[in-house]
């Protein structure tokens, strides 16, 4: 360990521009976009769960019992691991991987959906609802809402529903009631009308977990600051293993809750280069993606301002990713911003590639990747071949592939 | 004075209640709304409100829902709502049109272009679900030049000085939320809606209007009670769910349908 956060010259050097990725201000605005775009009924609810973060997200008793979870059931720190034989395939730059994999119920989702109990516990909330694509922030949602005896209500898309029919039993295993989504296009977009549906109907006693870092204020703000866990740990696990901050970082973005958490404590390290890799499912050329903010508009939905995949009439379009978790029409306001400003660079990598990634990291690692994370994997292995040796790359692992098996082998023709 | 004003004045002169029946643009095609907005005029409607159909209408209950997924089924876009109003206005010059919808749309569109098609094709407010004043101002700006009314929700839940800032930035008239929920809703608790009424007046001399869960002539004369006026939206697209897609409908069937603002209608007549 020869050099630590003090002693880095990098250190303080680009202090005059700290305010610059500040964010948001203080009517939920990152620059145009984020604010608040809700129905009436919920305005009253997202200003007084504002109000309440405001307040404990200012006590330091409040971030304790976060970390105390976060080490003892979560399983944090979570490993910076050199994925030595993956980055001998590029033969460029050093590839590590943050493994947020290994975490309780095998995603990042968890840090988010275990400080929105802490707030939901602190409001004197009974009951918990969230919307869930590859199901992966339901599971967690559930997890969560077991451990605190709360009752909780996940909505998914019909269709999602059925292409991850093992993450629906884990939620009802956990005691979650599971309903499903018929409506549009039956998918994470449509769970999520359907959330704030009831949110508005049972505003009293209900806390609504957002799995991402979208939605009204202070969602994108709070979802972030509990996903920065990452980033702070691997900007000390850098420092520690390699002696410098990583030249790059590289993080897939549905929403973009892991690649925010990877992102955000380096904002304001220029050296660092960081890239959010959208899926670009059969490619940008055709309109079977999820990439709003490679090839979309800014537009409003869910809640907050941000780009989207949206038509020239304004309707919202439907989305494909071979991942589900990818498979959404708009992106955190906060990756708007960062777009606009080019601090971070939007990216995509398709079906076909986030697959063979899929494979390389399973192969040369013994890691399965989720395939959200398999986006990452591949823009970074391709990155890497681009970069000098003796450089290092940091790639979000944001979950474990176990719940895509059956997908992957389905569409290699494989029967199970 | 706008034409909403207008018609709002001679309500309160004649000691009637406001009939605000809500139907969404296109549904099931352009053609029937057309019909279906002349015979709601005919059977007692004050004002109509326009839905703006859009993929994602997230306050909205599965009755609305489906309207709108049948007017999308037709590709009905903002351009198309705005030919409809134009149709409309030529053949009536005195109905207020209010159209009501989510911002995406309207954000896409652009707001200066939006609120030059409102003026052209004769419309004369709207309402937006997920605008909320904070977000409005420029948007407000655009339509106050030009006369247009821009129509804000009070809910249950509002809090007193929340109540205040939106009754400053409304025109025309204010639109009370019955219930917390979706359109369509069961309404239940009328305590709360007298209660929250009268403190909306001592804030202002604007109409206040009741809509969400109002299914009938009963409910719709009890909210009338109440306000000076009513919206009935589910009540009605559920009726229309039983038109088919066809172009043109016996005259019959178009007046069957809108039966419940007719009989709406007689209920408020009968509030003295």
């Amino acid at each position: 360990m020869s050099n630590n956060e003090s002693t880095d010259p990098e250190f303080g050097k680009h202090e005059s521009s700290n305010m610059e990725f500040k964010g948001p201000d203080s009517s939920g605005h990152f620059g145009p976009y984020g604010g608040i775009f809700v129905g009436e009924t919920l305005i009253a609810a997202v200003e007084e769960l504002a109000e309440v973060y405001d307040r404990l997200s200012k006590e330091s008793g409040f971030w304790r019992e976060l970390d105390s979870d976060l080490a003892h059931y979560v399983g944090r720190p979570s490993p910076l691991y050199f994925a030595e034989r993956l980055t001998e395939v590029g033969a460029g730059a050093n590839i590590y991987l943050k493994r947020e994999d290994l975490n309780h119920t095998g995603a990042h989702k968890i840090n988010n959906t275990i400080g929105q109990a802490l707030l939901a516990k602190h409001m004197g909330k009974t009951r918990i609802i969230a919307e869930t694509g590859a199901g992966q922030h339901g599971v967690a949602s559930a997890t969560v809402a077991a451990r605190l005896g709360l009752e909780c209500c996940v909505y998914m898309g019909a269709d999602d529903i059925i292409r991850q029919a093992p993450n629906v039993y884990r939620m009802k295993l956990l005691g979650a009631h599971v309903v499903s989504v018929e409506s549009g296009s039956r998918t994470l977009k449509d769970a999520m009308n359907e959330a704030l549906r009831d949110w508005a109907t049972n505003v009293d006693n209900t806390y609504y977990i957002i799995g991402t870092v979208a939605g009204p204020h202070p969602y994108p703000q709070l979802v972030r600051d509990f996903q920065c866990v990452i980033g702070r740990e691997a900007k000390g696990q850098s420092i520690a293993q390699t002696g410098r901050l990583p030249d790059a970082l590289v993080a897939c973005v549905g929403g973009g809750s892991n690649a925010i958490g990877l992102f955000h404590p380096f904002l304001e390290d220029e050296s660092v280069t960081m890239y959010g890799v959208e899926a670009g499912g059969n490619g940008l050329d055709t309109p079977e993606h999820a990439a709003p903010l490679c090839a979309g508009k800014p537009g409003v939905l869910h809640g907050n301002r941000t780009y989207l995949m949206t038509d020239e009439g304004g309707q919202i379009m439907e989305t494909h990713s071979i991942s589900a978790g990818l498979d959404y029409p708009g992106v955190g306001p906060e990756h708007s911003w960062l777009k606009d400003l080019k601090r971070v660079k939007y990216v995509a990598a398709t079906d076909k590639e986030a697959l063979s990634a899929f494979h390389d990291l399973t192969e040369l690692e013994g890691i399965i990747p989720a395939l959200e994370s398999s986006h990452a994997v591949a823009y970074g292995m391709q990155l890497a071949k681009e970069m000098k040796r003796g450089q290092n790359i940091i790639i979000n692992l944001s979950g474990r592939g176990d719940k895509d098996i059956e997908t992957v082998a389905r569409l290699e023709g494989i029967k199970l | 004075m706008s034409r909403i004003q207008l018609i709002a004045e001679q309500a309160k002169h004649n000691n009637a209640k406001l009939l605000i029946p809500y139907t969404v643009a296109g549904d099931p095609n352009i053609a029937t709304s057309l019909s279906l907005m002349h015979e709601l005029v005919a059977q007692g409607a004050d004002i109509i409100e326009l839905g703006i159909p859009f993929s994602d209408p997230s306050s909205d209950g599965p009755v609305i829902q489906r309207g709108v997924e049948r007017a999308l089924s037709k590709k009905t876009n903002l351009t198309e709502v705005f030919g409809l109003a134009l149709a409309f206005r030529r053949q009536n010059k005195h109905t207020p049109i209010v159209l009501m919808g989510y911002l995406n749309p309207i954000e896409i569109m652009g707001y200066e272009k939006f609120a030059n098609e409102m003026v052209a094709a004769g419309v004369d407010g709207v309402l937006i679900v997920d605008m909320p004043p904070a977000e409005s101002e420029k948007l407000s700006g655009l339509l106050a030049e030009r006369d247009i009314d821009l129509i804000f929700l009070v809910a249950p839940t509002t809090t007193p000085c929340r109540s205040k800032e939106i009754v400053q930035c409304t025109t025309g008239y204010l639109y009370y939320v019955s219930l917390k929920g979706v359109t369509g809703a069961a309404l239940t608790d009328f305590d709360s809606v007298t209660k929250n009424i009268t403190k909306l007046r001592e804030l202002s001399d604007l109409p206040i209007v009741i809509g969400f869960g109002i299914k009938d002539a009963d409910s719709a004369r009890a909210m009338a009670e109440l306000s000076d006026g009513i919206v009935i939206g589910s009540a009605l697209v559920e009726k229309i769910a039983q038109l088919g897609d066809q172009e043109s409908h016996e005259k019959s069937r178009i007046s069957q349908t809108c039966e419940v603002i007719g009989l709406a209608r007689q209920a408020l007549n009968d509030i003295k």
